[in-house]
């Protein structure tokens, strides 16, 4: 059993800290993982995106094109990697910042506004963490008090934003699941 | 020690110093800065030196110089980089120095591009630089195998006294993956006092030792290239290193594949197994020496047709592919080298071509 999460989207959204920690947390569960940036010539404001393989066994090619998830925090990923994801697949959209949707019948479609609960959380700056935490929460990859763990080791040296953090990986898993 | 999420370049970084190296020199380059990003704070804390040399020629010879003490030294860089250090390692090999290069593959000729490549195949086997001389060259497939070569790595530069080369991909170097690091090497160098320019003060022997690379006597200098040839022929002897996969069926088709590259076929080859198909993999682990004889055994066991050797390049490993298999199957080849990676349906319909 392999999963693939691509996340996506521009430079200085945090993706590619909200798909290492969801690395990091399935490594912890015992899972074999890859995280795999793309870092190709990007101009600044450019996409960004990086893919996180979560495995029961030795991962093969670390090189997916057909993931089995899309977490797009932003219009051009969405519309470029749309296509991309297996049929059954969750599309996260975020709607602070999108406003089309994914225009496919064989997904699941997930749409949180996520700058807006970073922002009532105490900044919109945690919006990558409230993506992490509400993708999890649908998409049931790991326990959830693990990744919430991860999330608050990775700021062990900031300890002034782990309550931000920890308020916005509640509200972004509450959203999902009171929705 | 449990295990930890790294990245390949920031792995290698750890892994050298675990391995107790204590000097590293390097010029910064894409995709491998984060080796330099990451000694450059680590190293201090070790009692080590971080170095940046003000092109990749100095680096080679700043290598060189503490080669030559029998201080353990690495350096790493990519492609265009290991061109400019090309003519040291030569020097380095004849004046039998210890030492570590990694070369985080990038595509070329030239410039090329910041994308994983193994174009630099024939350059890191066959000698960058001139004369005859060999590297050891090993060539991981992820961050776990980068961990562990790194660290094999000192420890066959100073068995055979001489350049060990890690042979990485832009890939490898980028990626995150978890890896547990092998126990920490003694850290002192093995007894360099016979042969370094370590020092008369602190050296028990009094015998003045002379680091160099020429010999104008033509009798000397042939004795010397016999003497380096002489390891060149252990090493083959006893530190080939490959992985057989999947070569306990009666597979028809073998592919030869290292690297990257090799991880992709694995996939691949694990999909044709569940249509039925057979396929298996030999994965030089070293490049130099070769793994001839696995080769030949492979490639001629009777279910076997035809040979692939799929490459991140045009065409290079697939000769000496060639060379081992004697004419005994057919030898083809697939080769990408943009920096796009084939995907593992792109292998299955090769395969799929071929059978």
């Amino acid at each position: 059993m392999q999963t693939e999460i691509k996340f996506a989207g521009f430079g200085g959204q945090g993706i590619l800290l909200s798909a290492k920690l969801l690395a990091y947390a399935a490594m912890k569960q015992g899972s074999f993982v890859a995280w795999v940036p793309s870092y190709g010539p990007e101009m600044r404001g450019g996409t960004a995106y990086c893919t996180v393989v979560i495995s029961d066994k030795l991962i093969g090619s670390p090189i997916i094109k057909n993931p089995t998830h899309l977490v797009a925090m932003n219009r051009p990923s969405l519309e470029t990697f749309v296509d991309d994801v297996k049929p059954g697949g969750i599309v996260f959209i975020n709607s602070s910042l999108i406003p089309v949707r994914s225009n496919r019948e064989d997904i699941i479609e997930l749409v949180v506004p996520i700058n807006e609960i970073a922002a009532d959380a105490g900044s919109v700056r945690a919006a990558n963490i409230v993506a992490l935490a509400a993708f999890n929460a649908k998409a049931k990859l790991v326990d959830p008090e693990l990744l919430k763990q991860c999330v608050k080791d990775e700021f062990a040296a900031k300890a002034k934003i782990i309550p931000l953090n920890m308020k916005a990986f509640d509200e972004g898993m509450n959203f999902v699941e009171n929705n | 020690m449990a295990k930890v999420l790294m990245k390949g370049n920031e792995a290698i970084g750890e892994a050298a110093i675990r391995a107790g190296c204590k000097n590293y020199f390097a010029y910064p380059i894409t995709p491998q800065s984060e080796v330099a990003e990451y000694l450059v704070k680590r190293l201090p804390e070790e009692g080590g030196v971080f170095l940046q040399g003000e092109s990749e020629v100095a680096v080679g010879y700043m290598i060189f110089g503490a080669a030559g003490t029998g201080e353990r030294v690495m350096t790493t860089s990519s492609s265009p980089g290991i061109s400019l250090m090309s003519e040291a390692i030569s020097y380095i090999a004849a004046a039998q120095c210890p030492c570590v290069f990694v070369n985080i593959v990038r595509c070329g000729p030239g410039l090329g591009g910041i994308l994983p490549a193994q174009g630099d195949y024939f350059q890191a086997t066959k000698g960058g630089g001139h004369g005859d001389y060999r590297l050891l060259v090993l060539a991981p497939d992820g961050v776990q195998e980068a961990v562990e070569m790194t660290m094999q790595a000192f420890t066959l530069a100073e068995k055979y006294r001489g350049p060990v080369m890690i042979l990485g991909d832009g890939l490898i170097g980028q990626m995150m993956e978890p890896v547990e690091f092998p126990e920490d090497l003694a850290t002192e160098p093995i007894n360099n006092d016979d042969w370094a320019t370590n020092g008369m003060s602190t050296r028990k022997s009094k015998k003045r030792n002379l680091v160099k690379s020429l010999f104008l006597d033509p009798t000397d200098l042939n004795n010397h290239n016999l003497a380096l040839k002489a390891k060149y022929d252990q090493m083959g002897r006893e530190d080939i290193q490959f992985e057989a996969y999947n070569t306990d069926t009666d597979y028809q088709v073998l592919i030869t594949s290292y690297g990257t590259m090799s991880r992709v076929c694995r996939t691949a080859i694990d999909s044709l197994k569940e249509e039925g198909i057979e396929v298996a993999m030999l994965r030089p682990k070293t490049l130099f020496p070769f793994p001839e004889a696995a080769i030949y055994d492979a490639a001629t066991k009777d279910s076997c047709k035809t040979v692939i050797s799929i490459e991140l390049s045009m065409g290079q490993m697939v000769e000496d592919v060639e060379r081992c298999v004697k004419g005994q199957r057919p030898v083809e080849f697939y080769g990408e080298c943009g920096g796009d990676i084939p995907s593992p349906e792109k292998i299955i319909d090769i395969i799929k071509g071929i059978i």
